[in-house]
């Protein structure tokens, strides 16, 4: 296959998957800001069933500050309520779509691990050309390099599921209607500490995914994530 | 070139963040919020047989020290001299939509059929605690004073009092009738303390803490909640905006 001239126009993200993109990061935010509101109101974490102020807590996380929090003057119903509204938009877009990505093939296309992912001196380049913002390869610039595909695989197999699982664990409902859940996180309190643990990753993410959004190009990326159009950048 | 794109982004976030306030402001805005609550609710009940049990443990997996939340204790001089008498004087006033209104004391609650569970508590701010809790079941109370079936909600009015009022909380008659709804009369095998809700406690194990009235001293089937407090059911609903179904 011929090396795609630079400034040339591809389409590098599906419909679905652009959409998909700015629901879930308008929930993520929203999840993000009204979770922490939540944290406020009992800012401890416990491993096992049960814990509570006499028992013992592996973290005791900070006060949250107003501007960051949803809403910003503490109120925990009012945050449980952004929380628990888009946690329904967060799971059942997420649900959506990875029915359609399996449909239009675009896990299969996009994040397949080849055999250079899973390859330790590849992956060693590949963060050295991170380093050295490179992060196309010049003979299919559409494709995801090695480092973006794990993280996406991790984060949208991984923590997103796991947000989702801890989040129902912690309902008293769901935990009669699928006890199943319990077991499967040790507790309760173990699943709220999982559910805080998989929020830090997620957050940690964002912030490094839109660091290389604008290190790779901000405008260009953007417009790609908006109407799918993407011009292949000089090698 | 990158740091205003960088402050432009932050700031989006920030405006975000911002806005959510103003919107939950807005009247149609609250209802879409709010609205939540009832998609919750109907998941919940399509995912779960209306009888399913909330998890029980054992008694290795008790929480060593049951933290008391909200009222510990009521204060008032009525509820000081049931106190005094160590409830002899106590009477759970059933009534509403019923055929035979009852007053029942401490000795006819403890001699009907009672149920035993150890379950765990999950307060609405994040903590649980794990404890064991004994009296006879919501259902037996309810058909003991001949409930009708034009009643949809189940009220509570308890002893303590948030701002001078009785509190007061509500269950729809699917909770109300679950096997592990019990008016709780014990708690780790000994009379309920003062701290914990003596005498009478509501147990709901499918829902949040605050639902799970203490101090209980009346019980009054409605068909609507709308003339109860300001409407939504509860003292925290009312004034607070808690979810009234707290299975979330």
């Amino acid at each position: 296959m011929d090396p795609i001239a630079p400034g040339t126009s591809i389409l590098r993200h599906a419909l679905a998957t652009r959409i998909w993109h700015w629901i879930n990061a308008v929930a993520v935010v929203v999840l993000l800001g009204s979770g922490l509101g939540i944290s406020n109101a009992h800012p401890r974490l416990y491993w096992g069933r049960y814990g509570a102020n006499f028992d013992h807590a592996w973290a005791q996380l900070p006060r949250f500050p107003a501007w960051i929090t949803i809403p910003a003057n503490y109120n925990l119903a009012i945050s449980r309520r952004w929380h628990l509204l888009f946690a329904l938009v967060f799971a059942f877009g997420l649900l959506g779509y990875m029915i359609v990505s399996l449909i239009n093939r675009h896990f299969a296309r996009k994040l397949a691990l080849r055999r250079a992912d899973v390859n330790l001196a590849h992956l060693a380049e590949d963060v050295r050309d991170h380093l050295n913002l490179r992060f196309h390869d010049a003979d299919d610039p559409g494709a995801y390099n090695s480092l973006q595909k794990w993280s996406y695989i991790l984060v949208l197999f991984l923590a997103l599921p796991l947000m989702i699982l801890t989040g129902l664990a912690l309902s008293p409902g769901m935990d009669a209607a699928w006890p199943w859940l319990l077991d499967l996180f040790g507790g309760r309190q173990s699943a709220r500490s999982l559910h805080f643990v998989a929020a830090t990753l997620i957050g940690g993410f964002i912030v490094v995914h839109v660091a290389l959004v604008i290190l790779a190009g901000a405008g260009n990326e953007l417009r790609a994530m908006i109407t799918g159009k993407w011009k292949v950048p000089e090698a | 070139m990158i740091l205003p794109r960088r402050s432009l982004l932050t700031a989006g976030a920030g405006l975000l963040l911002a806005g959510c306030d103003k919107v939950a402001a807005i009247p149609q805005a609250r209802k879409i919020l709010f609205a939540g609550e009832d998609m919750h609710r109907g998941l919940q009940r399509a995912l779960m047989d209306r009888g399913a049990l909330a998890p029980e443990f054992t008694r290795e997996q008790m929480s060593p020290i049951f933290r008391a939340n909200g009222t510990r204790d009521p204060g008032t001089p009525d509820y000081a001299a049931m106190v005094a008498d160590q409830f002899a004087g106590y009477r759970l006033k059933v009534g509403g939509l019923v055929d035979r209104p009852l007053a029942l004391s401490l000795d006819q609650l403890a001699s009907m059929p009672s149920r035993s569970q150890i379950t765990r508590h999950d307060c609405v701010e994040g903590w649980s605690a794990i404890g064991q809790w004994q009296g006879p079941m919501l259902g037996t109370v309810l058909k003991a004073a001949g409930m009708r079936n034009t009643a949809r909600y189940i009220v509570f009015t308890c002893a303590d009092l948030y701002n001078g009022q009785p509190y007061y909380e509500s269950i729809d008659t699917i909770d109300a009738f679950h096997p592990q709804t019990i008016l709780a009369l014990k708690m780790n095998g000994a009379r309920l303390t003062v701290a914990h809700g003596a005498p009478v406690r509501l147990r709901v194990e499918r829902q949040l803490g605050y639902k799970h009235a203490k101090y209980v001293t009346g019980i009054d089937a409605v068909a609507s909640l709308a003339t109860i407090g300001k409407g939504k059911g509860g003292y925290w609903e009312d004034n607070v905006d808690y979810d009234w179904y707290a299975g979330i």
